[in-house]
């Protein structure tokens, strides 16, 4: 009896968390929207519902009363999995997100590899997608989604580090206690800047979004998808979207600390504080894709081989000789 | 403990089978994944016996990396469209009867040195590795490896570093006619270099681009 007890309680946590995280991703792809309409002075949505809110709510519909057509010639069962995969990756990674001290689903002690091994494992629902549709545009997205996700996670995994080096712990709630003094992002500037711009490629979101570049791949790997398996990619890519910005917000931007240590600020519920560093960098995100754009892939490649890696590398040593002339290095926890 | 024993038998059901499953499926992209889902096993394996760490690198290097690479080779070359015939035909059966030996080598070391471990535990001398059990098993394995065997850690760092600039070296060739960005070439461009004024001859015209 105990046992189902326990069993109850956890689904009811999961589900406690996992239905706002579903609920935001629809309300910030209206949001991405949005911000993207003001830049270039259109409305964007903004009939359905007050302000357009509810735009997400009806193509959800919409989605789901579409005809699901899966191509003759395509590998059924890969080319179904494709967009699952995609959707339970981006979900199962919140479930490390520190939301406040106490309020996290799983507080466990490799909780930054955990995400960084959940975001690397994100590439193959785009493959898988790619090559069962058994066309040569998604074929194509899907080769070059590959190769720039796999560059641009070799400097993520050397920013991580950075952080670590400052922490002494891989676990989430510890990150963010080390920031008490100082958010990250004042000594390790220059790695936000190149953590974001990661993300950006990580993500394949504009201006880094060749995989999908509508103008020669028609939509990349997601060409052949309709309805509600098109709708889970999109779902999967805006949840991963503000994944990546969970982990920066974590990383650099002291997660659910509040900016400064005053008593007025500390009445605001810690979640509240995370919510808005999220926010704050899904706006920025929205904002490099108006503003932005695409990147030649030659150039992209370059940038993350050969200017990103080495910068993130000689950034360690600075950071780790550093922390050891000074004798700052963290405790042993 | 009833659950963990049934995760475990789980997730080595599944190791086995989908370890079955790379060399018995007919498609090759079709053994990539089968092997990713080995990966995947092993790595929760990992997990349950408290190697946290060990799970998360197998993912992210294995994984995220390596099979990543392996799946786009194996697209690349389009050998999908090469059926897996392994059993099928007499060219390839011969190899049989060497894979056969190779995995009976494999097995018997195995045996070995596990046997040895399980009833021989004095002969590894690893009672000068004390681990201790109120840290995590990331701060026992860096106690270990940034200090006992800091010699072997950095000679197997540089022997993969070797074989990455092998790598390189190999597959690396100057190809003709690559046009090059570059990007001061570009900056320090002129007018004077890029424009100039030619007098066209009356009914001979010009040759351009020489």
């Amino acid at each position: 009896m105990n046992s189902l007890y326990i069993l109850f309680d956890e689904i009811y946590k999961i589900l406690f968390l996992l239905i706002p995280v579903l609920v935001t991703v629809a309300m910030i792809v209206w949001l991405d929207r949005r911000v993207w309409a003001f830049v270039q002075k259109r409305r964007g949505p903004n009939v359905v519902g007050p302000f357009g809110l509810l735009q997400s709510l009806a193509d959800a519909l919409k989605y789901m009363f579409k005809e699901i057509i899966i191509p003759a010639s395509s590998n059924k069962i890969i080319f179904i999995l494709a967009p699952i995969i995609t959707m339970t990756l981006a979900l199962v990674a919140w479930a490390v997100i520190p939301f406040s001290e106490n309020l996290v689903l799983a507080d466990i002690n490799v909780g930054i590899l955990y995400l960084f091994a959940i975001s690397s494992l994100g590439v193959y629902g785009i493959i898988m997608g790619g090559w069962a549709s058994n066309s040569k545009y998604p074929f194509l997205g899907a080769i070059r989604s590959a190769a720039q996700m796999v560059s641009y996670e070799v400097s993520i995994g050397v920013i991580i580090i950075n952080v670590l080096l400052c922490v002494g712990s891989l676990n989430l709630n510890d990150i963010v206690l080390a920031q008490q003094n100082m958010w990250f992002v004042l000594p390790l500037f220059p790695m936000f800047v190149i953590f974001f711009i990661s993300a950006l490629a990580e993500t394949n979101r504009p201006p880094f979004d060749l995989p999908e570049a509508e103008a020669e791949l028609v939509a990349g790997y997601q060409t052949e998808y309709s309805g509600m398996m098109y709708a889970m990619f999109w779902l999967g890519e805006y949840a991963n979207i503000l994944l990546m910005c969970a982990m920066a917000s974590i990383l650099f931007l002291g997660g659910w600390l509040p900016p400064l240590e005053i008593e007025a600020l500390s009445i605001v519920p810690s979640p509240v504080w995370l919510i808005f560093k999220i926010l704050f960098l899904f706006i920025l995100f929205a904002l490099v894709k108006a503003i932005v754009p695409r990147y030649r892939y030659d150039q992209l490649m370059k940038l993350g081989w050969k200017i990103f890696l080495p910068l993130s590398l000689i950034w360690v040593v600075l950071t780790a000789g550093y922390l050891l002339y000074f004798d700052l290095l963290p405790e042993q926890i | 403990m009833i659950a963990h024993a049934v995760f475990f038998y789980l997730f080595a059901f599944i190791a086995i089978v989908s370890a079955i499953m790379v060399t018995a499926a007919r498609n090759t992209v079709h053994s990539v994944f089968f092997l990713i889902l080995d990966f995947i096993s092993i790595s929760c394996l990992f997990i349950m016996i408290g190697a946290e760490f060990l799970g998360m690198i197998m993912l992210i290097v294995y994984v995220g990396a390596v099979a990543v690479l392996f799946l786009f080779v194996v697209m690349m070359l389009n050998v999908a469209q090469q059926k897996n015939q392994w059993f099928g035909s007499s060219k390839s059966s011969s190899h049989i009867p060497l894979g056969l030996i190779v995995s009976l080598i494999i097995f018997f070391e195995l045996l070995i040195v596990v046997g040895g471990w399980k009833y021989k535990p004095d002969i590894l001398n690893s009672s000068s590795i004390t681990i201790s059990e109120n840290i995590s098993n990331t701060h026992s394995i860096g106690n270990i490896l940034y200090t006992d065997y800091i010699h072997l850690f950095q000679l197997s760092g540089m022997i993969l570093l070797v074989a990455m600039i092998g790598a390189i070296v190999l597959t690396f060739r100057q190809r003709a006619g690559l046009k090059r960005q570059s990007y001061v070439k570009q900056i320090s461009r002129e007018r004077k270099d890029g424009v100039k004024v030619v007098d066209v001859p009356n009914n001979k015209g010009v040759k351009i681009d020489v």
